[in-house]
């Protein structure tokens, strides 16, 4: 074991350690210790809920660029793409989980079918996601794991492919669904708008397709030509949407910014030049834009590539919580947050930063995600590239 | 004095009190027509506040609460579907007493964090051309409520009667329908209870045993009993969406909401808006009556009087 990896073990066990706790109050305190109030009703784990299922989607997009389109640059991270983008759904439903004031009764989104809201038909189509995602990795892993024949191979291949192209119109329709969720409701002018769908699906493509380059310039076991190659061209992927996404938020924000007046006006100045400014300008536009493109454009090697999508990646984080937070920061009745106060738990209130105890069960994801790509890259053929299929044509 | 007079006989008293009666009868009847008729037929009150409030008749003499708890009789006679509560808010004669909000939190046992009723105190202007208004926000129970569609479990809807509930034994806590109602008039039980901190000061021990005689009784909404609880499986209303009810559970009873009963300034009113005689659809006809937030398109069936 060399020291970098006894330092990363190191950190994941503290991880892990700070995650079980957080987790185990979780589930015995419920969210008492939560900072969201009923003001802010949602926090940091519906921002981070909305980050891994963005995640999720883009790595699956990716992977179907191979199984449905046929791009052969990216076959040898197709199945490593769809691995990720198992294990960022599992992060994303637990932490959306954990956030459900009564867990036990989850399954009551498919006992109760409510057809009119949005936030029951994103669970459907995850869960119907989550399904073909597994379907997917099994059709797309067993050719390395069991000997098939040429025929069995092709059949798979055929499934994969049918599996694959039923999934682009519903990693688009569930993650649009997800941006549906915020920008449905009309009562909270941040939101409401129709950007918001094409937005979130813009970004998981940006957010997944850093994940999964930074993961291939750092764990890829043969760092030759043609994963440089690969690198630059995924680092070409990031770049463009990166743009594009920067494009979009500059709609979203300069249009109600433009006059400067009106509710909507006033949400954007507090996501630019209010208390968090810093989070905008310096976590996102400086780290998560200005330095990416500069490495992205300028730069170009294997190291600059992987620092780049790995900022873009999480800073990404950021751009979710300017999401959920300020549609939520400002009182719907002018002095309502004065009208009545909470002395115990504070839960009338519009000021929110995430407790300790939030950041702890977000820990634990990512500490469970983390084993979980560990283990799944350590024992699964995740990485070994499609040569076999090659091999036994 | 007059109590000493030997002439004051039962005879003269009637006569005295007929009298009377014409002569305000006679100057209503200059204000408006019709009204005489109606005056001689009301029963002189003795008090304001009646010793059995489901027995009075309703009159439109009488005082406004005793006018709406015979109206509410009468509205319950009704089939539920024929019912459309709703509510008017005097803010003219609103004084800021709060008394609404705390009769609210009483009558439903709301721990700390869940408000149904707040009253919000706005201060307009600047020093010295200062005013002040009072605005109590019930939950509006819209006719197109934006928050019962959001839930992905249908554990909130609209009853036939107007009154916009929540199934505690289905909500599964999501808090979407907390950031759908654009007037925040649901807020989250986070399980937090009265007597959180109330061991820590010099009186703890009284003030723990007090607080836990008032916080460990069930609450009575919907017409249920609700004994609160957290844990791995929280007891509902815990970790549920929580919201004004307009007291059902007191209607079933023949009895008003708790906020109109409290209001020290009858500022408050309550009743059937689909009876045309009530007061409160008299009150939300008049010209000065307004909704909070028009433009949300969610038509209040509470009223505001300005």
């Amino acid at each position: 074991m060399t020291r970098n990896t006894k330092i990363l073990w190191a950190l994941w066990i503290i991880l892990a350690l700070m995650g079980g706790i957080g987790i185990f109050e979780r589930l015995t305190m419920g969210e008492r210790l939560a900072a969201y109030t009923s003001y802010v009703p949602w926090g940091m784990w519906v921002a981070a809920y909305i980050y891994f299922i963005g995640l999720s989607a883009g790595a699956f997009l990716l992977s179907s660029l191979v199984y449905v389109f046929g791009v052969h640059k990216l076959e040898r991270i197709a199945k490593l793409a769809l691995f990720v983008a198992a294990i960022t759904l599992v992060m994303s439903l637990l932490t959306i989980w954990f956030d459900l004031g009564h867990m036990e009764r989850n399954y009551e989104v498919f006992t109760r079918p409510q057809f009119h809201s949005m936030m029951a038909w994103m669970v459907w189509l995850y869960s119907a996601y989550f399904a073909l995602l597994l379907g997917e990795l099994y059709y797309a892993l067993r050719r390395d794991v069991k000997n098939l024949s040429p025929r069995e191979i092709q059949e798979d291949d055929r499934k994969l492919k049918r599996l694959a192209t039923i999934g682009i119109p519903l990693a688009i329709a569930f993650h649009g669904g997800v941006g549906a969720l915020f920008g449905t409701v009309s009562s909270r002018p941040f939101w409401h708008s129709s950007i918001y769908p094409i937005m979130f699906l813009v970004g998981a493509l940006l957010s997944g397709g850093a994940l999964m380059t930074f993961i291939v310039s750092v764990i890829w076991p043969e760092k030759d030509e043609a994963w440089l190659d690969l690198l630059q061209f995924l680092g070409k992927i990031v770049l463009g949407f990166l743009l594009f996404d920067l494009l979009l938020e500059w709609a979203e924000y300069s249009i109600p910014l433009w006059y400067g007046v009106g509710p909507e006006a006033d949400l954007v100045k507090f996501v630019l030049f209010g208390p968090f400014w810093y989070v905008h300008w310096i976590v996102h536009i400086l780290f998560g834009v200005a330095i990416p493109v500069y490495l992205l454009t300028w730069k170009r090697d294997a190291r600059s590539i992987g620092i780049a999508s790995a900022l873009v990646a999480v800073t990404f984080f950021a751009i979710r919580l300017n999401l959920v937070i300020p549609g939520l920061v400002t009182p719907e009745l002018r002095g309502l947050e004065h009208a009545y106060v909470d002395p115990i738990g504070n839960r009338l209130s519009y000021h929110y930063i995430p407790s300790f105890f939030e950041w702890q069960v977000l820990m634990g994801v990512v500490a469970l995600g983390l084993a979980l790509f560990y283990f799944g890259q350590r024992y699964l053929p995740l990485m070994q590239t499609l040569n076999n299929r090659e091999v036994s044509k | 004095m007059n109590k000493d007079r030997p002439d004051r006989t039962p005879e003269s008293e009637e006569r005295r009190a007929v009298l009377g009666k014409m002569a305000s009868a006679t100057f209503a009847g200059l204000m408006l027509s019709g009204v005489l008729a109606h005056a001689q037929d009301a029963a002189p009150q003795k008090t304001l506040i009646p010793a059995r409030p489901f027995k009075v008749s309703s009159d439109a003499n009488q005082d406004v609460l005793i006018r709406m708890q015979g109206e509410l009789e009468r509205a319950m006679q009704k089939p539920i579907n024929e019912r459309r509560w709703g509510m008017v808010i005097d803010m003219r004669k609103c004084i800021g007493c709060h008394s609404c909000t705390v009769g609210c939190v009483m009558e439903n046992k709301l721990p700390p964090g869940v408000v149904y009723r707040p009253v919000i105190d706005e201060e307009k202007g600047t020093y010295p051309n200062v005013t002040r208004t009072f605005l109590p926000r019930p939950c509006m129970h819209c006719e197109d409520p934006p928050c019962t569609p959001a839930c992905p479990v249908g554990a909130t809807y609209k009853r036939a009667d107007g009154i916009v509930v929540v199934d505690y034994d289905v909500c599964i806590g999501c808090r979407y329908c907390l950031t759908a109602c654009p007037y925040q008039a649901r807020t989250f039980d986070f399980g937090e209870h009265w007597t959180d901190n109330a061991a820590k000061g010099a009186d703890g021990a009284l003030a723990l045993t007090a607080a836990r005689a008032y916080q460990n009784p069930p609450n009575f909404e919907y017409g249920k009993h609700w004994e609160r609880g957290e844990g791995i499986i929280p007891k509902s209303p815990v970790g549920n969406a929580r919201k004004c009810t307009f007291c059902t559970h007191r209607l079933d009873q023949g009895m008003l909401p708790m906020c109109v009963s409290t209001c020290v300034g009858r500022a408050t009113f309550f009743g059937d808006l689909n009876d045309p005689k009530s007061l409160v659809s008299e009150l939300a006809g008049a010209p000065n009556a307004s909704v909070l937030k028009p433009e949300a398109g969610t038509h209040p069936n509470v009223y505001y009087l300005n």
